[in-house]
């Protein structure tokens, strides 16, 4: 973390300095919307690193002037004199508070309550509050050698590259040396050499390390970043990182590293949707997020992959309508792709409210524009609903890699070791070689056939020597084996561009110069595919299909009573967040009210209404049913073995699946809902005969307490399941009869609620 | 456009001049590496210290039969130049000095086709990549402009 603070020191440090000039123009034009922006994207940045480093105060300073930047720019209000003074304040409060930060020293923070004030378009005095909340003299005072920490100063890449390319011929004057001196056999000189030697290396691999470094860098901050910002988020997200040994130029490191930290942000922000959503739409309630660093061709290329909502495109259109309406026209003739890039507009925001996280959607434009600052693009591949890929693509400027050195037709060629999946020899035991025709053949590894290419006839040569060797090259898409004649050696070296008359032959990806001197060309492996008319079958597609056969899901959930409970998926509609009171007890039951509509709730849990957040929506033969729960947890197989349920109280508990050693009930959506039964869909229970009335008045809730639904006369299409009648009533029933008695003591007495009830119930089962 | 210090070399016999601003280093090379699948004038790749350089072969553009490169053979001198931030090595038969020569320009249609051999103008350019003339002793001397003729020389197939 050290590190990195102090890198952020010196990077604030000198973007501020860089900024002096913008402050002092915008001052004197607050109209001036290319100076703005790079003031807004100053700020915006100072906040970005703030979040991860932990500097809470910085982090508001910056958070609340980007909020004014921002209404500027949407044009929500207008830059006036006070609002430049307020935001000036800030900067040179955030240039105070990093230099003591980096002096190691305390800085009140009296008075940046007021400078946040300031920045509100209807403070009264901003003047004053700014120039009274910065104790500019406090800072001057104080004595500037007090530094704590380790300490660093910013080289021109210039000079690094001279450095290396001083070592490096160092390197090779050695080798030249020692090859000399080693004809001569002189143990004094030779020991004198290997000093040499020892200090040329050693010399080589810091200078080597200043220019250089691990893509880890980039990503060591990662699991923390994540970590915080799906808490805030109150989401949960696993990352993965691969890819991180590739030595990079530390200028790239440094250009990607924003941009990849505000990716991240938005893919856990804006991509990776709340539990509950994700697992309504069958999602692990867990988001899962990849950051892949890989080297294909003479290109970096860093992944963002998230299994998020991706973007609606449509929607993104109409929202960015809504802020440019004179663009609707040419909005009309955009296709898919051209709307995703709508995100990269200046100024462009996908949603309306600033989070802590990532601000308001800004930055797309910041990140392109870092991208492109490095030669680099970028690239989106949306899968609405079901994710999106960032990609990062770098140009290979400078780069250390893992080779495998190998010799064709006479030519030492290098191969990335990331992409070599092994190196067999033919003929012996496991790898074959089998002939198709006239030209073509077929490397069979341990049985399995692969497409193979043979180095020497692509590069033109048509001589071949020996028992070639197979190089098993992983691609992406697929494996093939590459014949060549003999394996060398591996080693670790610096890969530099090749001219564009030699990449043109598309099948290198850079060129390589080890300690003989003898310059070695990188070849690029998907290229070589490319060029020998190689397809995979994508693999992608077989996942596809065995996804098809799928155990029946259940939602693994906390219920309202600390329980946990599943539920099988297709029975739920959705999970519906509700505002706190929109679940109350009424008429003896809970109801769950949203808009004007008001559908029964479960209260079978002891659910205390007020505090209900969360419900399941329920559905079975058009009937509906809420039921609270305090959180989703997860999808789950529904496991094979369900356990019956033994007579249970309430009976809505099918059985028991027993999941990581507990037991957990699964519910019974049926019993659920029947528990809500619509009056419409009970059994009729016919009141019967002159006494009708009364019955309707006294026992109308018991019998529908019961299970029925009270008609005192049916229609033709109705077909009473029972009907009550008095016993001394002279009609008969159209339908058996439950006779009730007017007399005390005798069975059914009428005014008996719980024998009433009893008895509608045997009938009914 | 006179009194610019040029490097003097010969490309399979023809009098060239580099203008020595433009000119990295005058090297001699040893043998390249073999760039198969590149553009026919790229000879290979050679080391020129901790750098490597992309070996061309110009004399394609010149109307010249093309170097034979057998193998292990060595390259000879070459004029060094980086262009758009890659190292190039033009490989030359000889070099010969370094003079100041009053350059006049090019004489109108030189190298362009209008010798009947080819009808079609706008595919072959000419050469633009010959910025002036200078006399020399005996000859007419070329004066190549690096930066085109490193171009011109990629884009051969």
């Amino acid at each position: 973390m050290d590190d990195l603070l102090q890198e952020f020191i010196a990077e604030t440090r000198e973007t501020l300095e860089a900024l002096s000039g913008e402050i002092v123009g915008w001052e004197a034009d607050p109209t001036d919307r290319a100076r703005l922006d790079s003031i807004f994207r100053f700020v915006h940045t100072i906040k970005g690193s703030c979040g991860f480093l932990d500097l809470p105060r910085l982090a508001r300073l910056s958070h609340s002037a980007e909020d004014a930047l921002a209404a500027v720019r949407s044009g929500e209000r207008a830059a006036d004199q006070a609002l430049v003074n307020a935001i000036l304040a800030i900067i040179d409060r955030i240039s105070e508070i990093v230099e003591a930060i980096d002096a190691g020293e305390s800085l009140s923070d009296s008075g940046e309550e007021l400078l946040i004030a300031a920045l509100n378009p209807t403070a009264v005095t901003p003047n004053e509050a700014a120039s009274e909340a910065t104790p500019a003299h406090d800072v001057a005072d104080r004595s500037p050698n007090v530094r704590g920490g380790k300490r660093s100063v910013r080289l021109s890449v210039d000079l690094l590259d001279r450095m290396m390319g001083g070592v490096s011929d160092m390197v090779l004057a050695r080798n030249q040396l020692a090859r000399h001196l080693r004809q001569n056999d002189d143990p004094k000189l030779e020991a004198m050499l290997e000093r040499l030697s020892i200090s040329v290396d050693d010399l080589r691999d810091s200078v080597t390390r200043s220019r250089m470094q691990r893509v880890e860098a980039l990503f060591s901050v990662m699991p923390r970043l994540v970590r915080d910002a799906a808490a805030s988020l109150n989401k949960s997200v696993s990352l993965v990182i691969e890819g991180g040994d590739v030595e990079l130029d530390r200028e790239m490191i440094e250009l990607l590293r924003d941009p990849l930290v505000h990716l991240v942000r938005n893919a856990i922000d804006h991509g990776i949707e709340a539990r509950s959503d994700r697992v309504l739409s069958g999602k692990p309630a867990t988001g899962s997020l990849r950051v892949v660093a890989r080297q294909a061709g003479n290109l970096i290329i860093i992944d963002i992959i998230d299994d998020g909502r991706g973007i609606d495109a449509a929607a993104l259109a109409v929202k960015w309508a809504g802020s440019r309406p004179d663009r609707v026209a040419a909005l009309a003739t955009m296709d898919e792709e051209a709307r995703l890039a709508l995100i990269f507009e200046p100024g462009f925001s996908s949603r309306d409210e600033a989070t802590e996280l990532s601000g308001r959607g800004v930055g797309m434009d910041v990140v392109k524009a870092n991208v492109e600052k490095a030669g680099g693009r970028i690239s989106l591949v949306n899968r609405p609903g079901r994710g999106l890929t960032v990609s990062l693509e770098v140009p290979l400027t400078l780069a250390i890699l893992h080779a495998v050195i190998v010799e064709a037709a006479g030519t030492r060629f290098a191969i990335p070791r990331q992409s070599v999946d092994e190196i067999v020899a033919v003929g012996q035991g496991a790898a074959r070689i089998d002939r198709v025709g006239g030209q073509s053949a077929v490397a069979i590894l341990r049985g399995q056939r692969l497409p193979m290419v043979t180095l020497t006839d692509l590069i033109g040569e048509t001589r071949r020597t020996g028992t070639p060797y197979l190089a098993i090259l992983s691609l992406r898409e697929g494996q093939f084996a590459l014949a060549i004649d003999a394996v060398l050696d591996t080693q670790e070296l610096v890969v530099k561009p090749a001219a564009p008359a030699v990449m043109r032959a598309g099948i290198y990806a850079g060129q390589m110069l080890p300690d003989d001197g003898q310059p070695i060309l990188l070849l690029d492996c998907a290229g070589i595919a490319a060029r020998a008319g190689l397809s995979f079958e994508r693999r992608r597609a077989t996942i596809v299909e065995t996804e098809v056969i799928e155990p029946l899901r259940a939602l693994l959930f906390e219920d309202v009573d600390d329980e946990r409970r599943l539920i099988v998926l297709p029975a739920v509609d959705r999970i519906e967040a509700v505002a706190a009171g929109a679940v109350r007890a009424a008429a003896g039951g809970l109801w769950l009210t949203v808009g004007d509509t008001s559908v029964p709730a479960w209260d079978g849990r002891g659910a205390v209404p007020r505090s209900i957040t969360k419900v399941l929506r329920l559905s079975a033969d058009g009937r509906e049913i809420a039921y609270p729960i305090r959180e989703p947890i997860e999808i789950i197989a529904l496991p094979d073995e369900i356990i019956p349920a033994p007579a249970n109280a309430n009976g809505v508990v099918a059985g028991l699946a027993v999941i990581g050693g507990a037991p957990i009930e699964l519910i019974d959506p049926l019993a659920i809902v029947e528990h809500a039964t619509a009056p419409n869909e009970r059994p009729l229970c016919l009141l019967h005969g002159a006494d009708s009335d009364w019955m309707e008045a006294f026992l109308k809730p018991a019998i529908e307490q019961a299970g029925y639904r009270v008609i005192r006369r049916a229609r033709p299409d109705q077909r009473p399941t029972i009907a009550l009648a008095i016993e001394d009533d002279a009609d008969t029933a159209p339908v058996p009869a439950i006779r009730l008695s007017r007399t005390r003591g005798q069975p059914i007495y009428r005014y008996d609620r719980a024998a009433v009830i009893a008895a509608l119930r045997e009938c009914c089962a | 456009m006179s009194g610019v210090l040029h490097l003097v070399a010969h490309i399979g016999g023809c009098g060239v001049l580099f203008d020595t601003d433009r000119v990295a280093s005058v090297v001699e090379l040893d043998v390249a590496t073999p760039t198969p699948g590149a553009g026919s004038a790229v000879i290979g790749l050679a080391a020129m210290r901790s750098k490597v350089a992309t070996v061309l072969d110009v004399r394609r553009l010149l109307d010249l039969p093309p170097r034979v490169v057998s193998e292990g053979a060595r390259i000879g001198h070459a004029v060094a130049a980086m262009v758009d931030g890659h190292l190039y090595a033009i490989a030359v038969d000889s070099l010969e000095d370094i003079g100041t020569f009053t350059i006049e320009a090019p004489p109108a249609g030189l190298g362009a086709p209008g010798d009947g051999k080819d009808s079609d103008a706008e595919a072959q350019p000419g050469w633009d990549f010959v910025s002036g003339v200078a006399g020399g002793s005996g000859e007419t001397l070329i004066v190549l402009d690096i930066e085109r003729l490193v171009e011109r020389a990629s884009a051969i197939a």
